[in-house]
């Protein structure tokens, strides 16, 4: 398959992980939106990797490595927070919460 | 003379204001011991005194030592140096007696005076510090350090004025009395600048050798040394009381009387006199003496009219000492440098005594000034009536009393230089017996005035408040004669002759006329006033148109307060407070302000807390950012 496939559906997920974030009002929704914006420039990465051959290193493929791994600890910070905000609040209605306005 | 002998007579008092000014707290509850110390250090600067006093007499030469360096200016040619360091010769010697002796007594008057006051302590801990600065002043080789006793004794004269700080009247006295003698000291510091940017140092030896042998720089051409002799003498109207500055000393009254004794008639307010004196070579090569004789004559008339309407005995004392001071810049202006000095130093007696008597008066009767309600308290305070009269017949010139001498050596030396003067003088010492002798015959004679309430607890000073009198009154009587006897050719003239210029004006005419008229017309004063005075009080209010104007002081006050107070107040509300303060730089200041404010009103709108519109932003600034890049770059 052609490189261009790929990156057209990573553009896609990146898409609607983008406008996720931005319609939806559920914390846990956009946190799983921001997740699919990660894993759409992962899937980038990997198959510009692939289409760039071994001659040119694995480097796009260990970058992924990293972002999955840095993932895993920002589910870990984010998802306490939205736990702690939820006890707060009773709420995780980002619309709702908004005390940080100037 | 060592130098040694120098220090300790300049640190003793120094060391009592310390002990009082640092451990005051400690000793409030110890009176005795606490007006012990000031007057215990005081006694010892005045037997060294003595001391340098019988050396010098016994033909010792004048000490001129440097105790260290105190200010190097090392620029390679234009090198200079101050240093601390003393003269002390026969005109040190004469001040340093008066400012100890008189400076003692009053302590130790002090003592029994300032009974019960709440600031003891401080009283005494500001009288040390004061004869410190004063000793400064006098025992300085330099310009410089004349200057920094010269302050220090107008920081504790304005600490003294206000010593009661709680009350308006002497807080604003202070103030007013600082005040003016700024305008004065700017005069005197200018004046040491253009003797520093002439000579290149400040030392009284050096400037008088160069001045005589001609060799400084002539700044301001042939006028450099008329420039800084008049400026210095601006120091000195400031200082010592003179047209037109001389409105502070009056209202400095509202001190504690002591004070007024010490600083405002003896010694203080004297410095000017001295510092033209110590001057006296400069004074005699630009010729500016006569500047100082007019000012002299002419404050000395001034004053003694004004003391002649007043009611309140240390208002017509301060009036007295502005018209002495005057008489001893008569002295000092026609070149009789001598005379002015020893009129200094009667006058110290003789004034301090009053200044004391009247305060003796005052703690008889309950802190009442009025005059017109006193009256007949001979019989009831015999010791301060008979202290009093010595010190009213010596400023009056009665015969062989001190005034006698010292005035009538001024009024002839006067005469050798402008007869005009002399005759101003001599209507002057009219005018003085005459005031003198209605404060007493108010005062001492006649029938009481007295409040009952205050009748009731009239009684003699205690013996710490009398003996200082009588001992007071000794040298004010015969301090004349015995220093005085043979006008020029006197024992003074002969102790002092080493530090002054010859005399240009020869004493002319029969000594003894000038003696016999000086005496009628003090004689006359006094006759007068018996006339007038001796049966009936001053009238309430004044009646003649010439009356009010003396009554109130020609209206100086006021007119000082129209001239200059309320334009400087009305400038100082209108242009720099309203205007430059308010307008200009709360107007910065708050304009920037108020600029961050709206800039930050704009930008609040941003800060909505909605999360997502952070990211609508964000993904705004990133597609703005792609699109340039794809498409533009």
């Amino acid at each position: 398959m052609p490189l261009e496939y790929y990156l057209v559906l990573s553009a896609l997920l990146f898409t609607i992980g983008v406008i996720g974030v931005l319609v939806r009002r559920n914390a846990i929704i956009i946190f799983m939106c921001i997740e699919l914006m990660l894993n759409a420039a992962n899937l980038a990465f990997v198959a510009i990797s692939r289409s760039l051959g071994e001659a040119n290193g694995q480097a796009g493929q260990v970058f992924v490595i990293f972002v999955m791994a840095v993932a895993a600890a920002e589910v870990a910070i984010g998802l306490a927070i939205i736990v702690s905000v939820f006890k707060h609040r009773q709420t995780i209605n980002v619309d709702e919460v908004n005390s940080l306005k100037g | 003379m060592s130098k040694e002998l120098i220090v300790v007579l300049l640190a003793a008092p120094l060391v009592g204001f310390l002990i009082n000014g640092l451990f005051g707290k400690w000793l409030k509850g110890n009176e005795k011991l606490s007006g012990g110390i000031g007057a215990f250090a005081v006694l010892v600067s005045l037997v060294c005194s003595i001391i340098v006093f019988l050396r010098l007499n016994g033909g010792a030469a004048p000490l001129e030592a440097k105790l260290y360096d105190w200010i190097i200016g090392d620029f390679g040619d234009d090198s200079f140096a101050f240093n601390i360091g003393f003269h002390v010769d026969a005109l040190t010697a004469v001040m340093l007696l008066v400012i100890t002796g008189v400076g003692f007594l009053i302590h130790v008057y002090s003592i029994g005076y300032m009974h019960g006051d709440e600031g003891y302590t401080r009283y005494f801990a500001y009288l040390n510090l004061f004869v410190f600065a004063m000793l400064i002043l006098v025992l300085g080789n330099n310009y410089l350090m004349m200057f920094v006793g010269w302050e220090g004794v107008g920081l504790c004269s304005y600490l003294l004025i206000g010593f009661w700080y709680d009350k308006q009247s002497a807080t604003d006295a202070g103030k007013k009395a600082f005040i003016v003698n700024r305008i004065g000291d700017f005069g005197f510091l200018l004046g040491m600048f253009t003797l520093f940017a002439a000579f290149n140092t400040l030392d009284f030896t050096a400037i008088f050798d160069e001045a005589k042998a001609g060799t400084f720089e002539q700044i301001f051409g042939a006028n450099t040394l008329v420039i800084a002799t008049l400026l210095l003498f601006v120091g000195a109207i400031g200082k010592s009381a003179q047209i037109p500055l001389y409105v502070w000393l009056p209202d400095a009254m509202e001190g504690p009387t002591p004070v007024s004794a010490l600083i405002h008639a003896a010694t203080m307010v004297t410095a000017g006199v001295y510092m033209i004196a110590r001057s006296a070579v400069l004074y005699e090569i630009a010729h500016t003496g006569q500047v100082v004789a007019w000012i002299g004559v002419l404050t000395a008339f001034f004053a003694a009219t004004i003391a002649l309407t007043q009611n309140d005995i240390k208002r017509i004392l301060a009036y007295s000492t502005v018209s002495q001071l005057g008489y001893m810049f008569v002295g000092v202006g026609v070149g009789a440098y001598a005379s002015g000095i020893f009129h200094l130093v009667t006058h110290a007696f003789f004034k301090g005594l009053m200044f004391l008597t009247a305060g003796s008066v005052m703690h008889a009767m309950a802190n009442e000034l009025d005059m017109r309600k006193m009256g007949g308290l001979r019989s009831k305070m015999p010791i301060t009536h008979a202290t009093f009269l010595v010190g009213a017949l010596a400023i009056a010139g009665a015969p062989f009393l001190s005034g006698f001498w010292s005035k009538d050596e001024i009024l002839h030396s006067a005469w050798g230089s402008s007869p005009l003067i002399y005759g101003i003088g001599l209507v002057t010492a009219f005018l003085t017996a005459f005031y003198m002798f209605r404060l007493i015959f108010v005062t001492f004679y006649g029938e009481s005035r007295v409040e009952p309430e205050v009748a009731s607890h009239l009684h003699e000073s205690p013996p710490v408040m009398w003996v200082p009198l009588a001992i007071l009154a000794i040298p004010s009587a015969l301090i004349g004669l015995l220093l005085g006897w043979g006008g020029h050719d006197s024992w003074f003239h002969h102790f002092t002759k080493s530090v002054f210029p010859e005399a240009h004006h020869d004493a002319s005419g029969n000594v003894l006329l000038f003696m016999g008229i000086s005496l009628v017309i003090g004689l006359a004063g006094i006759a007068f006033a018996w006339r007038r005075y001796s049966k009936r009080a001053p009238a309430d209010e004044p009646t003649t148109g010439i009356h009010r104007l003396l009554a109130n002081k020609y209206y100086i006050d006021e007119v000082y307060n129209a001239l200059i107070v309320q334009p400087i107040k009305n400038g100082s509300h209108f242009l720099l407070w309203k205007l430059v303060d308010n307008g200009i730089i709360d107007g910065i200041v708050n304009g920037v302000a108020a600029i961050v404010r709206f800039v930050g009103g704009l930008l609040r709108r941003f800060q909505t807390g909605v999360v997502q519109a952070y990211i609508v932003s964000m993904v705004l600034g990133i597609v703005i950012f792609l699109a340039y890049y794809l498409f533009f770059s």
